[in-house]
């Protein structure tokens, strides 16, 4: 298992290569850059500040110190907040983005499985088709949707809760945003959870529990549940990757201070190394939890093996 | 279930007669089919026949609430009277409404111009003003108004358009840009797709390596640079979108090609000396049109949504064009003061969308050959 962990990170720098190399060129080759500021900056200024950052130099030459200070684990200055490094925005960002994206995470696992497993239970009952419905719903409406009229709903007409901001972290502040990243993810999974259920109980193991006289409960816990995880634990690997490095659209209609909200702007802003500092950040979350993900399989399932 | 009866020749169905049958039963889907078709209609039209342009601007009427009857209210004319009578500097004396005439009596300290029942004309709330009478002094002047009726069953936005017009031009833009880039998606990825699946080999290998890589860069990041590249050009946008999202079509065609390819009435076609070209047609596109028919409808709604993120963003579709995106986006900003500007834009993107689902799941139920 040890050695099958070590073969997969191994196997994932090239991987990593090819992602930071395209990025790389492809921020690069669009129009604009870090300084081209609509009023226009003095020449001589400009100059110097290119000279600073080292974007005078020829590209290739760029590239490779990019690549040898990211071997060191150094992501370089923000262009565009020219107080912090790219390290310190993903200090102070990356766990707010995580909790609020693990909080969702967990919340959508435990009550998507749960409203999945009761819908296969009951399949084609009352119970099991306003689990569809509610489920079709969750991911139809998108987030930019749910955001807004949740906090109409309980911020401005209830008053329940703030419409936004972060607010050192206050309880009340992360409702609205866990919620908003958790319903879809809470449909999805439900969706999944009922499909593989119904499957695993048709599965000649749980005729033969049934036969044995087991009790409903424990076929259901022990040995139906087993089976059906398989697509629920390759769904979240994606999905947890997605979650923990922040939601564009969450973090900026609730006003929360993660790092999905830097994605756009740097882009936008042309603020290279923050770019690329997301994007290697986003594709290592993906690697890892792809990694766990398989580790996982094994764990559920014995007769997976790697050796 | 096919019937299998040994009794009576069977006349058999077609994959699509027999599909169509099925959707049709499917009472979801056709709900989903009318409401869309209906949907389209509205957007397409609707503009031509409001009475509101979506791009007019009615200063007097910023941020109006959706009603059903008619403005101007009566308290409203009290406000529109006192603003246009301010700017003619003089005093409002007295007004009342008679024959659907509003009849106005002002009075100033110097004499007063004739010429000031031009303000009344340019407000939105009134029309044709005409002096009735003048005091010998020219110190009083009593003007009269038709009073304009508008209708703004959706409200107005922060600017004063009708949020009625903005909503169907809008739902045009949305619908348009999913249908667009859902096919320009479509076609990049079937043949894509078709290609790597019939070449094999090490052109199959390469092309699948080639979507593997694209499909692992962030998706966001990518759009972002399709725009950034593009610019805020609206038809770039449409292929722009259409060009991320070819890649799942891409795999589920290579992998439908390949399958199909090995199928065995394609070798008794190859072993009855069936041309390539004749296997393609007879054979293998039929095959594929159902999985890409399905892909399709479920692809719309996501370029739709994505879109919309685009505009919310602010990297879509610009001002004073719309689309559903850009109007929820101002109608969340504007939650505290004047929700219907969210509400309104949303229950249009919301059921277009589950709409747009039910044909989806009905023409997966209908296409499925698994189910019969």
């Amino acid at each position: 298992m040890l050695r099958y962990v070590f073969r997969r990170l191994l196997t994932a720098i090239p991987t990593l290569f090819v992602i930071v190399t395209i990025s790389f060129f492809l921020i690069r080759v669009a129009p604009g850059g870090p300084f081209n500021q609509e009023r226009g900056l003095n020449p001589v200024i400009k100059a110097n500040l290119d000279r600073i950052f080292g974007l005078d130099q020829p590209l290739w030459m760029q590239y490779l110190r990019y690549l040898g200070n990211l071997l060191r684990g150094d992501f370089g200055p923000s262009y565009n907040l020219p107080d912090f490094t790219v390290t310190e925005l993903f200090k102070v960002g990356l766990p707010v983005s995580i909790q609020i994206g693990a909080s969702a995470l967990i919340i959508a696992l435990l009550v998507g499985g749960t409203l999945g497993i009761i819908a296969a239970l009951k399949q084609n009952k009352g119970a099991d088709y306003a689990v569809i419905a509610t489920a079709t719903a969750g991911s139809t409406i998108p987030t930019f949707v749910i955001a807004p009229v949740y906090q109409l709903i309980f911020a401005t007409t209830l008053a329940l809760v703030p419409v936004a901001g972060w607010a050192g972290g206050a309880f009340a502040n992360k409702i609205g945003p866990i919620l908003t990243l958790a319903l879809p993810q809470i449909a999805i999974v439900a969706r999944l959870m009922r499909g593989s259920m119904i499957e695993a109980l048709r599965s000649h193991h749980i005729r033969t529990a049934r036969a044995l006289g087991l009790s409903d409960w424990s076929i259901i816990i022990k040995h139906a549940l087993r089976g059906a995880l398989l697509p629920i634990v390759s769904y979240a690997g994606p999905a947890a990757a997605a979650l923990l490095t922040g939601s564009i659209i969450v973090e900026t209609i609730f006003a929360i201070p993660g790092v999905g909200r830097y994605f756009v702007e740097a882009a936008l802003n042309r603020d290279y190394t923050l770019v690329m500092g997301t994007v290697v950040v986003i594709a290592i979350f993906t690697i890892v939890f792809n990694l766990i993900v398989d580790i996982l399989y094994a764990v559920v399932d014995p007769r997976v093996r790697y050796d | 279930m096919t019937d299998i009866t040994a009794t009576a020749p069977v006349v058999g169905r077609s994959l699509w007669a027999d599909a169509l049958a099925r959707l049709k039963a499917n009472k979801a889907a056709m709900v989903g089919l009318i409401y869309l078709a209906l949907m389209a209609l509205v957007c397409i039209f609707g503009p031509n026949f409001l009475p509101h342009p979506y791009t007019t601007i009615y200063p007097d009427y910023v941020r109006t609430p959706p009603s059903l009857s008619a403005y101007p209210k009566p308290e409203m004319i009290e406000t529109a009277l006192q603003d246009a009578v301010r700017r003619m500097r003089a005093d409002l004396e007295e007004w009342h409404e008679q024959d659907s005439r509003v009849f106005v009596t002002i009075s100033s300290a110097k004499v007063i111009d004739e010429r000031v029942t031009r303000y009344l004309d340019r407000s939105d709330t009134f029309n044709d003003a005409r002096i009735e009478s003048k005091s010998a002094d020219g110190l009083k002047l009593t003007m009269s108004a038709t009073v304009e009726k508008e209708y703004f069953l959706f409200g107005t936005d922060n600017t004063g358009r009708d949020l009625l017009a903005r909503t169907l031009i809008g739902g045009r833009i949305s619908l348009a840009i999913g249908l667009l880039a859902g096919c320009v998606a479509v076609a990049i990825g079937v043949l894509y797709g078709a290609t790597a699946g019939f070449m094999g080999g090490k052109t199959d290998e390469i092309m699948m390596r080639i979507v593997d890589v694209l499909y692992s860069l962030p998706f966001i990041f990518f759009v972002i640079m399709l725009v950034v590249f593009f610019g805020r050009n609206f038809v770039l946008m449409f292929l722009a979108v259409g060009a991320v999202l070819w890649l799942d079509m891409a795999r589920i065609v290579r992998g439908q090609a390949l399958s199909i390819r090995r199928q065995e009435y394609v070798q008794a076609a190859e072993a009855l000396g069936v041309g390539a070209g004749g296997i393609l047609l007879r054979h293998v596109v039929p095959n594929l049109l159902g999985p890409v028919v399905i892909y399709m409808t479920l692809l719309v709604p996501q370029v739709i949504i994505l879109e919309s993120f685009l505009s919310f963003l602010g990297l879509g579709v610009q001002e004073p064009m719309t689309s559903w995106g850009v109007l929820i986006s101002q109608g969340a900003k504007n939650i505290g003061s004047a929700n219907w500007l969210l509400l309104f834009p949303a229950f249009f993107l919301v059921s277009t969308l589950f709409a747009l689902n039910f044909i989806g799941d009905g023409l997966r139920d209908a296409l499925d050959p698994k189910d019969r």
